[in-house]
């Protein structure tokens, strides 16, 4: 722990500080993998070994045949059917409201930062402190207008819930981001003759490319591993795989196929994963952007 | 007049979906759940005011006194666990580590899974029969005892556990940012008069970070009271009400136990936590923004 110089060479000796560092962070490192290790060889190990009860051993052989069922087989219940129902349905589910919500948001921060109608500083307030009340109190209601309307327990139905409640930060997101965008911008494009549309469409929205990448992975995320709305408002025939997960392991009758049950769970988090390991910085741009300015 | 020279019609028709959400959603059902919360509503909504009633009833409810009393153990040891790590990590990894976004990638992955997900996968590390335990045990120390999963006075440590393994990393990436943002000088100047690296981090670069880390703990504040499928994938809320939390307690109550008027008491409740607990943070950090660009 000698130099810390931002442009000069990496230190080269070895100093007790250095192995106590390392040793630190490998040790935490070993505290995040476990629990990914310990997925990967239960899913492929036989019932047989499972019960043994040596988690942490390697497994025999390798037994993709509990990913199969997983996918096409495991049971809900008396429904025997894995959770690739659940997968399809997360995905009709999480495309539009991705969509639906990140055009929206854009167009909100857009129409707040460079148009400012009467009562934009309220609806901004209003909907900044409604994105910290807790989703409980809206819960009720929100299922009654939801049947009246006749959305209740359909795909719809949920993409207008994720849409609804995603507002706030997507909001958040694109007005901090067309703050930071100089007037001039916005002023040459007035003087050129461009409405609020063609302004949108055609500046503001090709020029907030990365906001919209950002945004649409952190809604992506956010909205595949929600369990909450996906609960209350699908019904029983559009659950999503996190809703669909969640009854395949606790609610098996007999004895629980833990091989089965970890395939399913890393199927579940596949695609968040995948996500965050191509997208990289683009990911925690997402999650500390909201943070902030909150 | 800047309302004629930018004509608002169109921006005003642009934001009217989301008045119409404000005003429906945010607004409205907020004031239905908490008009009904006076209410003696069981499973359909009734307009028969009993006053204070189903508040009264709430706070002699031993399922949610205990969920309340888990939410606060819960919360101070996984917001502090998060700070605490998150902190330590990002300092680590300020040390010009090799490998650094290897580590960053190992710390910050858990966060990209969803809470089910988690939930699922420690209740299987901590399986007492199949898990941790029996595998220690198996290796030759046969009085090994993790078993809290199904201990009721250590289950809610669990939580914290897996809670932290999630969210841990949001805090590393965030005060990592934050650490970036120190100036090389700062750092010379200190090193010159010989204060140790430690007494650095903790005298120089920590109270620079309190924008961070405040912005990181109102995060994970948020996610405590929020705190639902965590528990519902893990431990269901058991053993007994061991892991009982708010959110779960409201849940039950709105749509299995169908009493309407005491979930709305509860979701109450929970909203004016959220206000206790967000609104000084906001006036303080606002009060400390106001000074900082008065002394500028």
């Amino acid at each position: 722990m000698t130099t810390v110089n931002p442009n000069g060479p990496r230190p080269a000796r070895i100093t007790a500080g250095r192995v106590g560092l390392y040793a630190f962070l490998l040790a935490v490192a070993l505290f995040f993998l476990v629990p990914l290790y310990v997925m990967l060889v239960t899913s492929v190990k036989t019932m047989s070994e499972i019960r043994q009860g040596q988690i942490f051993a390697l497994p025999a052989g390798l037994d993709w045949s509990t990913w199969q069922t997983a996918w096409s087989g495991a049971c809900m219940g008396l429904q025997c059917v894995g959770v690739r129902v659940g997968f399809w349905n997360s995905v009709r589910i999480t495309l539009p409201s991705v969509a639906l919500s990140v055009l929206l948001g854009a167009l909100n921060g857009y129409a707040l930062s460079f148009w400012r109608p009467k009562g934009s500083t309220l609806l901004f307030g209003v909907l900044m402190a409604g994105g910290l009340i807790p989703y409980q109190i809206f819960l009720y209601p929100l299922v009654r207008m939801m049947a009246v309307t006749g959305l209740y327990g359909s795909i719809t139905g949920v993409v207008v819930v994720h849409v609804i409640f995603g507002l706030p930060l997507v909001t958040l997101l694109f007005r901090n981001y067309f703050m930071g965008v100089p007037d001039e911008l916005y002023r040459a494009a007035r003087v050129d003759g461009a409405g609020f549309w063609r302004i949108f469409f055609e500046v503001m929205l090709p020029i907030s490319i990365p906001m919209v990448v950002v945004a649409s992975i952190f809604q992506f995320t956010g909205i595949w591993n929600d369990f909450l709305f996906s609960l209350v408002f699908a019904g029983t025939d559009n659950l999503p795989m996190t809703v669909q997960l969640n009854n395949i392991v606790n609610t098996t009758m007999g004895e629980r196929a833990y091989n089965v049950n970890m395939a399913a769970t890393i199927l579940t988090a596949l695609v968040p994963l995948a996500i965050y390991f191509l997208s990289g910085r683009w990911f925690v741009s997402g999650i500390t952007a909201g943070a902030v300015k909150g | 007049m800047p309302s004629t020279r930018r004509r608002p019609i169109a921006a005003t028709a642009a934001l009217a979906p989301t008045w119409v959400v404000v005003a429906v959603v945010y607004v409205g059902t907020m004031i239905w759940s908490i008009s009904m919360s006076f209410t003696d509503s069981t499973l359909f909504p009734s307009s028969n005011y009993v006053g204070f009633a189903q508040y009264a009833k709430l706070f002699t409810t031993p399922k949610w006194l205990a969920a309340l009393r888990n939410e606060v153990v819960f919360g101070t040891l996984y917001v502090s666990g998060c700070l605490v790590l998150g902190f330590l990590l990002a300092a680590a990894l300020d040390r010009r580590v090799r490998f650094e976004s290897v580590f960053r990638t190992i710390f910050l992955y858990p966060y990209a899974m969803s809470f089910v997900v988690t939930g699922l996968i420690w209740q299987w590390m901590l399986n007492p029969t199949l898990g941790i335990q029996a595998n220690v045990r198996a290796l030759g120390w046969d009085g090994f005892l993790f078993n809290w999963i199904v201990d009721r006075d250590m289950a809610i440590y669990t939580i914290v556990i897996a809670g932290i393994w999630q969210g841990a990393g949001l805090v590393m990436v965030m005060v990592l940012a934050g650490m970036r943002g120190i100036s090389a000088e700062q750092w010379k100047a200190a090193l010159i008069d010989g204060i140790p690296v430690w007494r650095i981090y903790a005298s120089i670069v920590l109270p620079q970070l309190r924008a961070s880390l405040t912005a990181a703990g109102m995060i994970l504040a948020m996610g405590v009271i929020k705190t639902y499928d965590l528990v519902v994938a893990m431990t269901g809320g058991g053993p007994g009400n061991a892991t009982e939390v708010p959110a779960k307690f409201i849940m039950d109550n709105l749509f299995q136990r169908q009493n309407l008027g005491l979930a709305a008491a509860g979701a109450t409740v929970l909203v004016l936590t959220v206000i206790v607990v967000v609104v000084p943070i906001r006036y303080a950090l606002h009060v400390r923004g106001a000074r900082r660009s008065a002394a500028q």
